[in-house]
């Protein structure tokens, strides 16, 4: 081994800058952010557990119900119904985009495309 | 009581078939699965047409238009390349252009023809959509989009022999000053068109150009139901289709 002080300081610097994060993070634990949830509403479409965990999926039926099937209608488990409509539904009780879904999507590093076409606000795009 | 370890065995296979078998079961009889259904209010028909009266249809008019563009969202875009069309005005000569000869009514050959996509019988666009975002409703022959599903390659653009459909060359929002929050905008690279008012269908409305004609020029109804209006003026009346030889099978009837 003729070069065993090159390899050496060439691994020591590469272990550095691969850990790097984890260690100039250390004990800065980032928090989940707070999701404001609507003060005149109890409940979602769904339990709040699987709102959270699979909202994207329940989207991904309304949307293709509604515009493949024209199926306008939702019934949830316990029999109500709630007309299938990402602007007029679900922003009827999460009236702020921003602190509802932008927060959480921010975090997580997810880009969904809906507002690229659905509408948040009257006369704004 | 005699116990032996074959007894013991069978004792314990069976409570373990017990314990397992209580989840598969309860999801089996869980109560309630969510049920998707259609407004009670939503339009009935099997076959919807339009039936365009140009007899009726003012030449310096665009309420249709306006109240269609300003409904859908649809971008002004004042470059013959870019621009998106669901409902425009076409001569004669080009909506009906086997059927023009140099001795045309005067009235036909200056008159602006009310030209949208024709929900065709046979669409072509449907059939060279790769991803099926262009398909034809089984229940009332409405052509739609699901622009969720547009890849943008255009080929509908291709096939379509009457120029029905835009493509989304710019975010379309850069061309709009009031939007319409209960319809959604287009993205860039997007094709839309007309969609014949699906969403108003469903809630038991007309479409919007039919609504916003004064002069009832436009009429809209169910080929399937032989006491509709639009069968009554077929058959009291001469209409025209545009390019019927292409096998297209269009369903808005031109009255002149």
């Amino acid at each position: 081994m003729y070069d065993g002080g090159k390899i050496t300081a060439g691994l020591v610097i590469f272990l550095i800058l691969i850990t790097f994060p984890f260690w100039y993070n250390r004990g800065k634990a980032s928090t989940t952010p707070e999701r404001p949830y609507p003060k005149d509403q109890k409940a979602c479409v769904e339990a709040t557990n699987y709102m959270k965990a699979s909202h994207m999926q329940l989207l991904n039926n309304w949307r293709d119900n509604v515009v493949r099937v024209a199926n306008r209608i939702y019934t949830n488990k316990n029999g109500k119904t709630f007309k299938m409509s990402l602007t007029d539904t679900c922003l009827d009780c999460h009236t702020s985009k921003a602190d509802f879904c932008d927060k959480c999507h921010n975090y997580l590093g997810v880009l969904p495309y809906c507002w690229d076409c659905h509408l948040t606000e009257k006369g704004k795009t | 009581m005699e116990s032996s370890r074959r007894k013991f065995l069978k004792i314990a296979g069976l409570s373990v078939l017990g314990v397992g078998a209580k989840p598969v079961l309860d999801s089996l009889v869980q109560a309630g699965e969510p049920t998707y259904a259609t407004d009670q209010e939503a339009l009935e028909g099997t076959h919807w047409a339009m039936v365009v009266d140009m007899k009726k249809c003012r030449d310096d008019c665009r309420d249709c238009i306006t109240a269609c563009h300003r409904g859908h969202n649809v971008p002004e875009i004042n470059n013959a390349k870019h621009e998106i069309k669901w409902i425009w005005n076409e001569d004669f000569k080009h909506a009906f252009p086997t059927q023009e000869h140099e001795h045309l009514a005067e009235r036909l050959e200056r008159q602006p023809f009310m030209v949208l996509c024709n929900h065709c019988d046979n669409p072509p666009c449907v059939r060279v959509c790769p991803t099926q975002a262009t398909f034809k409703r089984k229940e009332d022959g409405v052509v739609m989009m699901d622009f969720h599903r547009c890849i943008g390659c255009r080929f509908c653009m291709a096939a379509c022999p009457y120029g029905s459909r835009s493509f989304n060359w710019f975010n379309p929002r850069n061309y709009l000053d009031d939007t319409n929050p209960d319809f959604p905008t287009r993205a860039k690279g997007v094709v839309e068109k007309c969609n014949f008012c699906a969403e108003r269908l469903a809630i038991g409305k007309i479409p919007l150009c039919v609504e916003a004609c004064k002069e009832k020029a436009l009429v809209f109804g169910d080929l399937d139901d032989p006491n509709s209006e639009v069968r009554k003026i077929l058959r009291e009346r001469f209409s025209i289709r545009r390019k019927p030889g292409l096998g297209t099978g269009p369903n808005i009837f031109y009255v002149i």
